[in-house]
């Protein structure tokens, strides 16, 4: 999000007497704050976070060479043609932009769409297809994803925004009890297959409980609805086309800290990338390592260190991508493969995501496991402000997990 | 003063249903009075009509003000007769809050502070808490942190929960601004908007079946004002007969969503009416107005039981918040015409310089006193430590749950394996105490 310039807000601060406040150093003093601190230049840290070491990451695509060095784009004719340097959140501007610009029925709207977004997602659109096309809604989560699901109950396709995905709930009764059911509970008469939710998720670093959550298990929990989870600018450009254009009511999940934390060469084509496949980054022998989104960079981490402290330890990383429905052929094969799984998400441990993967891991590869699957989530508890270092599933967490399934 | 649609509350006593000669809210159905009244059961004082009428509007609802902008009183019988010291009160906490917010605002600019929401503009809300009682219960949404100061909340208090240090009674679990006081009635605030606004019926509820003569006051915001939870809200304080004062900061943006984009109404006020609750429109920038017409909606909730609606028009001077720029969605001229020409602490002002109540020498020096008093609290508050970090866990239930035992315990032996890993040293008790 933009922050905003001191000047400006130095001449809104001035109610009444402006002459009384000159600067920062005026008002504050050098007395009582710190030298270094007192300049009048210090940014806070921008609304979406730090993310520090995604751009070191192996993952992400670097170069225009390395982002065409996709197999899964083949088949789309995008690879001998244009990348173009993009955050996440440019990517997700341009995915829509693209699906706006190849689906006359298609709209987009949600709190604050118009101007842009609150995270800039939507940027320049109104502008581009016209405030019919791209618009604000009054603020009120599960209206507009019923009437996203009005919409799509026409054949339209509605791509609702829910400013965050902590604010969703609101909503919940929609999303669960209609859109879900709506062609199961008609016979298959109506369907809703043009609904896409868009939400940012996940910690940011200063999000507290209602700007920090990954609600992922929640939908997971709900046949009907698929749940999709990107963990790049060039991921989730081919993941959103393919969830608006997919024919079933899909909710899309941003981790907000990659929106400008994330920089890939994307391409500028038009492309999808499957639903419900996930992606092994890495291959080993040893362990397997499941999570999504911002998570993937904390096990890229925790493999490192784990593969440093052991000599000969090889991972494999997974991207599940999609949540729901997930790929267990793929964990299954790289857990018979591995003998040891380790699953990582910030979201509670108790009934998150992992227990659902434990459980069908279990069910699957019972004789091959060399040790029990560790899960390393969020506490059982809020997600809580000053304790989110204590409370996330960090890189030393991921890492001891796995040497704890090693060492069984 | 009036409150719109008393009538509506007629529907409580039989009789005055038969009273034909009620001022009746709706304009074009005095004819229709003398037509056969509607026996259907949904409905109480309809009547039949050969006139086919859609209704897309009534009457717009005026908007109640005691000063203009200059602090002129206009109708000296609606002066409210308050002591000096009652009214410097009220103008100190407006100063205060002003500064605190600049300070606060700018700490979180220089990142010492994670975010911060200010009250520029509307601080004449003020007013509204000055109507109350104390012991009257407040139900906020975030931008109301002058209520709290009024009602006797500390700058301390203000610094440590921004802080999310020790002494933060939310225990650093939440973000700047979500303040809370069990002493001072004032629920802790929760950013899902709207929230608050069934439970404030709800709580009013209680304290009219514990036969206390006190009543709920809940602050929300236009935009809010479209969520649900705003419709169930009055729909049940007005069947239940809750006392309960709703009060709309209508500060004419929600985020960068301009009002007009909200709504196609007439504001918030008139939905009460449609809800059978007893609706006003004030000055919002009026701090005599918002705490009379606060004063006369709390008479109404504490001694009939009746839930009110005030609807304070005002104007958002700030950001929404730290994360905001609102250059992006409105013109600085637009912001700047609006500090300078309708700005509710002049107001005040002006009208105690009027009464020679204040001048600019007091004025000047009590900025001077409260910037300084302010600021050491400021550095007291940022030396201070983080909680204890057993607090993740605690408060989640009454007491911690086997689940949540075990995850203390994890958490504890990592920090123990991996101490490099935490920053202990800002917490207190480093750690020592999981
Ligand atoms: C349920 C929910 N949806 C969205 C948000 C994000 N959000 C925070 S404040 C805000 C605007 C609120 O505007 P308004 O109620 O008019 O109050 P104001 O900020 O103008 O005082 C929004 C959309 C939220 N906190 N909760």
């Amino acid at each position: 999000m933009n922050v905003s310039s001191l000047s400006f807000l130095r001449k809104f601060g001035r109610i009444i007497k402006p002459k009384n406040i000159k600067s920062t150093k005026s008002i504050f003093g050098t007395r009582i704050f710190h030298k270094s601190f007192s300049s009048s230049t210090q940014s806070p840290p921008p609304a979406e976070g730090f993310m520090p070491g995604v751009s070191e990451s192996k993952f992400i695509k670097n170069t225009s060479e390395d982002a065409m060095n996709n197999r899964e784009l083949l088949e789309f004719g995008v690879l001998d043609g244009e990348t173009k340097k993009m955050n996440l959140f440019q990517s997700i501007n341009d995915a829509m932009r693209i699906a706006l610009a190849t689906d006359e029925t298609a709209v987009i709207f949600g709190e604050d769409v118009a101007f842009g977004g609150v995270f800039r997602c939507t940027l320049g659109l109104s502008e581009m297809f016209g405030r019919d096309r791209v618009f604000n809604t009054p603020l009120t989560e599960q209206g507009i994803v019923g009437f996203a699901i009005g919409m799509a109950s026409m054949g339209h396709t509605a791509i609702a925004e829910i400013q965050f995905a902590d604010y969703i709930y609101p909503a919940f009764d929609q999303i669960v009890n209609e859109a879900a059911k709506y062609r199961y509970r008609s016979g298959g008469l109506f369907n809703v297959g043009g609904l896409l939710i868009r939400a940012p998720c996940s910690a940011v670093g200063h999000g507290g409980h209602y700007h920090s959550q990954s609600p992922e298990g929640y939908f997971a929990h709900t046949p009907g609805i698929k749940v999709v989870i990107p963990r790049s600018p060039i991921q989730a450009k081919g993941l959103l086309l393919a969830s608006i254009r997919d024919r079933n009511p899909i909710i899309f999940l941003e981790p907000k800290i990659l929106y400008r934390a994330a920089v890939e060469y994307v391409p500028i084509g038009d492309y999808e990338l499957p639903l419900g496949k996930a992606e092994i980054l890495k291959s080993g022998k040893d362990v397997t390592v499941v999570g999504y989104g911002s998570q993937i960079y904390v096990l890229e981490n925790a493999i490192k260190m784990a593969e440093k402290k052991i000599s000969g330890l090889s991972c494999e990383l997974i991207d599940l991508r999609t949540i729901l429905p997930w790929d267990v052929d793929t964990v299954v094969n790289s857990v018979n493969k591995t003998g040891r799984l380790v699953i990582a998400h910030e979201a509670p441990q108790t009934s998150g995501f992992a227990a659902e993967i434990a459980t069908t891991i279990t069910e699957n590869c019972f004789l091959r496991l060399e040790s029990p699957i560790q899960r390393v989530c969020g506490w059982d508890t809020p997600f809580p402000l000053v304790f989110e270092k204590f409370y996330v599933p960090d890189a030393i967490r991921c890492f001891d997990a796995i040497m704890e399934v090693v060492e069984f | 003063m009036i409150f719109a649609c008393r009538n509506v509350w007629s529907r409580k006593t039989p009789l005055n249903i038969l009273n034909r000669k009620t001022t009746r809210f709706w304009q074009f159905s005095t004819k229709a009075v003398k037509e056969e009244k509607v026996k259907f059961p949904g409905v109480t004082e309809s009547y039949f009509t050969d006139k086919m009428q859609f209704i897309q509007s009534v009457n717009p609802i005026p908007t109640y003000r005691v000063m203009d902008r200059q602090g002129k009183v206009l109708d000296p019988a609606q002066e409210p007769q308050v002591s000096k010291e009652f009214a410097l009160k009220i103008y100190k906490d407006m100063i205060t809050l002003n500064i605190l917010d600049l300070i606060l605002y700018e700490a979180q600019r220089q990142g010492r502070i994670s975010f911060y929401m200010t009250n520029y503009g509307e601080e004449a809300y003020i007013g509204s808490s000055a109507g109350l009682d104390s012991q009257d219960v407040i139900f906020g949404q975030y931008r109301e942190a002058g209520v709290l100061l009024y009602r006797g909340f500390t700058i301390d208090e203000f610094m440590n929960q921004c802080y999310s240090n020790e002494k933060d009674y939310g225990k650093g679990r939440q973000m700047p601004v979500h303040y809370g006081s069990k002493k001072l009635n004032f629920q802790t605030i929760s950013s899902p908007l709207a929230t608050q606004i069934p439970q404030a019926s709800g709580a009013a509820y209680a304290l009219k079946r514990a036969g206390n003569k006190n009543c709920v006051m809940c602050y929300f915001g236009e935009g809010a004002a479209s969520e649900g939870d705003f419709h169930a809200a009055l729909n049940l304080a007005a069947t239940m007969q809750c006392p309960v004062i709703f009060f709309c900061r209508n500060n004419g943006f929600a985020i960068s969503t301009p009002a007009f984009e909200q709504y196609k109404g007439d504001g918030v006020a008139s939905r009460g009416i449609g809800y059978g609750i007893n609706s006003i429109r004030v000055d919002g920038n009026d701090v005599w107005a918002v705490y009379n017409v606060t004063k006369a909606a709390r008479q109404l909730a504490v001694e009939e039981n009746r839930p009110v609606l005030i609807e304070a028009m005002t104007y958002r001077i700030s950001h929404h918040s730290t994360s905001d720029d609102s250059s992006a969605y409105r013109s600085k001229e637009e912001v700047e015409n609006w500090m300078r020409f309708d700005n509710p602490i002049v107001r005040l002002r002006r009208w105690l310089e009027n009464k020679n109540w204040w001048n600019e020498q007091e004025d000047k020096s009590y900025r001077t006193f409260i910037r300084k008093e302010i600021l050491k609290s400021f550095s007291k508050a940022e030396k201070l430590q983080k909680p204890s970090i057993t607090d993740l866990f605690n408060d989640v239930y009454d007491r911690p749950t086997p689940n949540i035992i075990i995850q203390r315990e994890k958490l504890k032996k990592l920090i123990e394996k991996y101490p490099n890993n935490y920053p202990l040293k800002i917490f207190k008790n480093e750690g020592e105490d999981l």
